[in-house]
């Protein structure tokens, strides 16, 4: 008895707050805009008995996800935010790699302070985080007055919403998720394999690549994944920091939605989201899953 | 030998660099006597002065805290349940359904999982406002404080709770008295963490708040889409040092328990 | 003065404490406990010996009540216990892990089934002094798990149950965390306690010798059988099968053909070789295979031929094994069988006169080896 309790409180909680209303984002997805209130038909009108419910399957068709490839601004959105979400997780991976070796190189007593400092960042506002390059990338920020001073440029140029400053966003906010998994394989690395690798004779460049590289690769591979899938969907960086001309998905459903009230296509741009996201969300499992029968 | 080459202190100090510098300069022109932001004019705690009158944000700051103490203490509350659930609650029927949806919120993108929860709200009636953001906040913290709690029941030693059930205790009890005070550490941090998951949110507050109800990363959101202002920085400055005086001191409480630990079972060796 | 021996199994009046009957427990496909029947009698010190995997921890948790049975049922005091909870039984355990409740001192780990009994205050403060001064714990009364050593660990597992006065104790492998010189102390210290208690002890152990050395009775069991249920001096002396000759010591088998001869049986076993004689009540039948198991100490090895002697063998030393207080000779016979013999070092090693490629005498006496089937 108490167990089924124990069973049924999360999971009840979970089917009323998760699953059904991401049945009902499916539904609507399928329905017709119209000029009411909701913004959408049809409804399911359970009064109405058998009837109602076959009118209510009548109703439904992939009309919307039809439009979403006419329009050019979906498809481009979506090419748009699988390029910024690929490229700004190669360009973290690139600076967040050497974080991660630097640490685990590091002396013993300095790695709990390191790793204090990469888990702060991580705890403190994503809003303020992201606020704060606003002020440094503006026409008049500090990067420009920088630039300016140094000589490289001699008029302000535009960071601040573009393209530019929604990678730098992306990469100064994911930091810590691509430095973390990383630091934790090459943490239990083995020293004594990189002192064999150059007793049979590698260099010690060539030891890195051939020894630590696929020896931390479960956290490349986890690392790259925690800044992908974040990042395609993401609302606040591109809002911020990019321009009218940044196309993110998660951008346009939110326009979709709360600019246009276009309730059944916002559905739709979600519901494609999703599925474009389950294949590295399959991929971060298996990754995990292996890396769990790896450890024992 | 672990060895700090130059190349290793170049790349923590770049590293580093880029981490705290944005913040860094956050914080010292919160405290920039000029309105214009990003133009040093003298050293002033004007713009702190005028955030404490400011009403909007003080009244969004306090419904945000309401927000984050209720909602991270339930999704512990259910967190842990369903943790339990996952790692001792043997087959059921829909376990797979069960733990998908723990992990599924995990890596939902947050515009989804905000207008599913809005149109939810719509569809059954339920007026917008502070229950409706209490209601979305716990949903997907209630998923991570899961995974914090579970990580930690997997390691957990069985024959404990069996032992409590041999020596007479009810089930309940074993959890109550035995599992509950070992795994409290985990369950504080999924605590903490779903609080600081809710103060932090603003894709979701923004879908499923209502006029009632304004949360600070909505006002703030609201206010910096029209560019920087110094009473934000303001703010800022006073988020960042709650948090970095918070994380300092559990990490240095956590760190002297632990030292106390070692020092007891080297001391227990000897004896 | 005389002493009754304590052999309640062989007394047909005794009412068994513990009756497993006809029990069978299935993981799956996977059968732990294949039909087994048993009887554990009151104040009984019982081992349940035998490798991993073999059942005994599975019949463990079924007398503790976190396993049930798939088949048959087990008897308490004569009381099916199958539909009692494990908080219900009238059975504690000790804990392989020990399972020490960290949070809580050793004084309360101990009261801990106590409370659960809503004992009045008194009542758990004498009882839990009187299991710390059992244990000679009292120094440590108020000091947590991790601020003892493990030896200590171990007692405040044993005292804390204990305490409840159980009509049975279930030990797992209580001494597999200790180092062996501590494992040597402490098992005389935990039949010192049994004794004291006139609690009934069962403990499961993968060590023979621990087995050998606390147990009143003993259980050999492979592949969720019972194998032989005896007391250690016939589990050695008369193993009733080659697995549990060679699973307890050190032994010689040698593979021959038995043939019906007085009071025993002899046995041809290789071209060329003597033929050999063992005593034995058993009845193997008519005649075919058998073993032969001779332990090695009961073998003598000499130089020059014995006079005499009913099993006598030659063959040259391979090799010595000097372990201090014993040697054992590794003998090769012409017909390539090995034979290990085991002599006690009572003289000064100088003295001995037996070195490798000598040719020596092996014999025995017609009771030393056991005739087993095949």
């Amino acid at each position: 008895m108490r167990r089924l309790v124990l069973i049924a409180v999360p999971y009840l909680w979970l089917l009323t707050l998760f699953l059904i209303p991401f049945l009902i984002v499916l539904k609507i997805s399928l329905s017709d805009t119209a000029l009411s209130i909701p913004p959408y038909t049809p409804t399911l009108d359970l009064g109405a008995g058998w009837t109602g419910v076959k009118e209510f399957f009548a109703g439904l068709d992939f009309e919307n996800f039809w439009f979403l490839t006419t329009d050019e601004l979906y498809w481009k959105a979506y090419l748009s935010s699988l390029q910024i979400a690929f490229l700004s997780t190669i360009m973290t991976l690139i600076v967040g790699y050497p974080i991660a070796y630097g640490m685990a190189q590091a002396p013993d007593e300095w790695r709990p302070t390191l790793m204090l400092l990469v888990i702060l960042p991580f705890w403190t506002s994503f809003l303020i985080r992201v606020y704060a390059w606003m002020g440094i990338l503006s026409r008049e920020g500090l990067l420009n007055q920088f630039l300016l001073w140094t000589g490289v440029i001699d008029a302000p140029v535009k960071i601040l919403n573009t393209d530019t400053a929604v990678y730098i966003g992306i990469v100064y906010t994911y930091l810590p998720f691509m430095v973390l998994p990383i630091y934790a394989t090459l943490e239990k690395l083995d020293e004594s394999l990189l002192e064999a690798a150059e007793d049979l004779g590698c260099s010690r460049a060539s030891a890195f690549w051939l020894v630590t590289v696929p020896l931390s690769k479960s956290g490349i591979i986890a690392g790259c994944f925690l800044v992908f899938i974040p990042a395609l969907g993401e609302f606040v960086i591109p809002s911020l920091l990019g321009g009218s001309q940044t196309l993110m998905i998660g951008k346009v459903l939110w326009e979709e939605f709360f600019n246009n009230r276009d309730w059944p296509i916002a559905s739709a741009v979600a519901v494609v989201l999703l599925l474009i996201l389950i294949v590295p969300i399959i991929l971060f499992q298996r990754n995990e899953q292996k890396q769990r029968e790896a450890e024992g | 030998m672990r060895r700090l080459t130059w190349f290793n202190a170049t790349s923590l100090t770049l590293g580093f660099a880029f981490l705290y510098i944005p913040m860094l300069i956050l914080i010292i022109f919160s405290f920039n006597a000029s309105k214009l932001v990003m133009v040093w004019a003298g050293f002033s705690t004007r713009w702190y002065g005028e955030l404490l009158q400011n009403e909007a944000f003080l009244s969004a700051a306090w419904t945000t805290l309401k927000v984050a103490v209720a909602s991270s203490t339930i999704a512990t509350v259910l967190g842990t349940m369903a943790a339990y659930v996952l790692i001792r609650g043997g087959r059921f029927w829909g376990r797979t359904l069960f733990s998908g949806m723990i992990y599924a919120p995990l890596v939902m993108p947050e515009v989804i999982t905000g207008l599913s929860l809005l149109l939810l709200f719509i569809g059954i009636g339920l007026d917008r406002g502070v229950l409706t953001i209490v209601l979305a906040h716990t949903t997907f913290s209630m998923c991570f404080v899961s995974v914090v709690v579970s990580s930690r029941l997997v390691s957990f030693d069985r024959s404990l709770e069996e032992a409590a059930l041999d020596l007479g205790s009810t089930p309940f009890e074993a959890f109550r008295l035995v599992t509950l005070p070992i795994i409290a550490p985990a369950v504080i941090s999924g605590w903490l963490l779903a609080f600081t998951l809710s103060l932090d949110d603003l894709v979701i507050a923004s879908f499923t708040s209502g006029p009632s109800a304004t949360t600070l990363p909505i006002k703030i959101f609201s206010s910096i889409r029209l560019g920087v202002s110094p009473e934000i920085n303001a703010l800022s400055t006073i988020l960042i040092l709650i948090v970095t005086i918070g994380v300092l001191t559990a990490s240095l409480v956590s760190k002297r328990s632990s030292l106390k630990m070692q020092a007891d079972e080297r001391a227990a060796v000897r004896n | 003065m005389a002493q009754t021996v304590f052999e309640p199994w062989n007394d047909p009046d005794q009412e068994p404490l513990i009756q497993f009957r006809n029990v069978t427990k299935r993981f799956g496909d996977f059968t732990a406990i294949d039909n087994l029947s048993l009887d554990i009698f009151e104040r009984e010190f019982f081992a349940l010996l035998g490798p991993s995997g073999c059942g005994k921890t599975t019949m463990m948790r079924m007398l503790a009540g976190f396993e049930g049975v798939s088949e048959g049922a087990i008897y308490l005091s004569g009381k099916d216990i199958a539909p009692v909870p494990p908080n219900k039984r009238a059975v504690n355990m000790m804990f392989q892990s020990y399972a020490l409740f960290p949070h809580l001192s050793v004084w309360d780990n101990i009261a801990f089934g106590l409370k659960r009994d809503r004992l009045p205050k008194k009542a758990i403060g004498d009882r839990v002094s009187e299991m710390l001064q059992l244990t000679r714990l009292e120094k440590f009364a108020h000091r947590k798990p991790h601020q003892i050593s493990g030896g200590q660990r171990q007692r405040v597992a044993l005292a804390r149950s204990l305490a409840k006065a159980p009509k049975l104790l279930l030990l797992d492998e209580p001494l597999g965390a200790l180092d062996k010189k501590l494992r040597q102390d402490t098992q005389f210290e935990l039949m010192d306690i049994q004794e004291k208690t006139g609690t009934t002890f069962v403990i499961v152990t993968h060590d023979q010798e621990e087995a050998m050395t606390v147990a009143s009775r003993v259980a050999v069991m492979d592949e969720g059988r019972l194998i032989q249920v005896d007391t250690p001096a016939q589990i050695y002396e008369s193993p009733n099968s080659l697995y549990v000759a060679d699973f307890i010591g050190d032994v010689n088998i040698i593979e021959g053909h038995a043939k019906k001869s007085g009071d025993g049986y002899d046995i041809t076993f290789a071209e060329g070789q003597p033929v050999l004689h063992a005593k034995t009540s058993r009845d193997l039948g008519s005649a075919g295979k058998c073993y032969l198991a001779i332990r090695p100490e009961k073998v003598t090895v000499s130089a020059e031929k014995p006079e005499g002697r009913t099993n006598l063998v030659k063959g040259t030393i391979l090799d010595i094994a000097y372990l201090g207080n014993l040697s054992t000779y590794h003998v090769k016979l012409a017909s390539g069988q090995i034979i290990k013999a085991q002599t006690a070092n009572t003289r000064r090693i100088a003295r001995r006169d037996l070195t490798w490629e000598d040719e020596v005498w092996l014999s025995w006496t017609e009771t030393a080896a056991v005739v087993l089937e095949v």
